[in-house]
């Protein structure tokens, strides 16, 4: 939502079911953690993506799964070769 | 492209959970965890032991693109032919304490299968520093190759 466009809290809260203050309180914390950025535009705050933080957090785990992938690959190509010797 | 491995890592967990589908029969899967030449294969390890039992070890040893061999070892508390695999790792000579591995291999169809690998550490920061090791030795050797290119400039 937020990735195409800065929104201010009220419609972000608009398209959850959620209660406002629990979408604010969300707000809150993706603020402080950088996800989100926060921009003052008169009386409304405007929310944005924070793109280069979402992508560090996605990348973070992203060398442990290739590691994992790349092995899994070739157990899986031994064992098809050992398959095919018997 | 989306990997067919999931690793599935929990915020202020100390555990993470590995599943991976593979187009074997779950035997061959299974062998793949208990032939020794078949593991140094897949690996990419030398194995010293693996003595696939109950109360049984292994002790396998890597050599880095530097010549650094890194040993790792570990004991069998449970073994089930092509059903589970219980046992602790170890990273020899680093600062990160015994993992313990709850291995389940699965039937899917007759020729393929499925392998859950659930992992436990001592703590959540143990976790975490685990799962970071890979990023940061990446950084690590792009630090390293920005190096080499700036001492060839000099």
């Amino acid at each position: 939502m937020v990735a195409s466009q800065s929104m201010t809290a009220g419609a972000i809260a608009s398209n959850f079911d959620t209660a406002r203050p629990t979408v604010s309180k969300h707000l809150q914390i993706l603020t402080e953690c950088k996800l989100l950025q926060q921009e003052q535009n008169g009386r409304e705050i405007y929310y944005h993506i924070n793109a280069k933080k979402m992508k560090e957090v996605a990348d973070f785990i992203e060398p442990f799964s290739k590691i994992w992938d790349d092995r899994f690959n070739k157990l899986e190509s031994v064992m098809k070769t050992y398959k095919s010797k018997k | 492209m989306e990997l067919k491995t999931k690793i599935l890592a929990e915020d202020n967990k100390q555990e993470i959970v590995i599943t991976r589908e593979f187009d074997l029969p779950v035997e061959l899967l299974f062998t793949a965890y208990i032939e020794p030449e078949i593991v140094e294969q897949w690996m990419g390890t030398k194995v010293l032991k693996l003595d696939c039992k109950k109360h049984g070890s292994y002790q396998f040893v890597t050599t880095d693109p530097k010549g650094n061999q890194h040993g790792f070892n570990g004991t069998i508390h449970e073994f089930v032919p092509n059903q589970k695999i219980t046992r602790t790792f170890e990273m020899e000579n680093t600062p990160f304490p015994v993992q313990l591995e709850y291995l389940a291999f699965e039937k899917i169809t007759d020729n393929t299968s499925k392998l859950t690998m659930h992992i436990i550490y001592k703590s959540i920061t143990d976790r975490d520093n685990m799962l970071k090791l890979p990023f940061a030795q990446g950084i690590n050797m792009a630090h390293n190759r920005l190096q080499d290119i700036f001492n060839k400039l000099k």
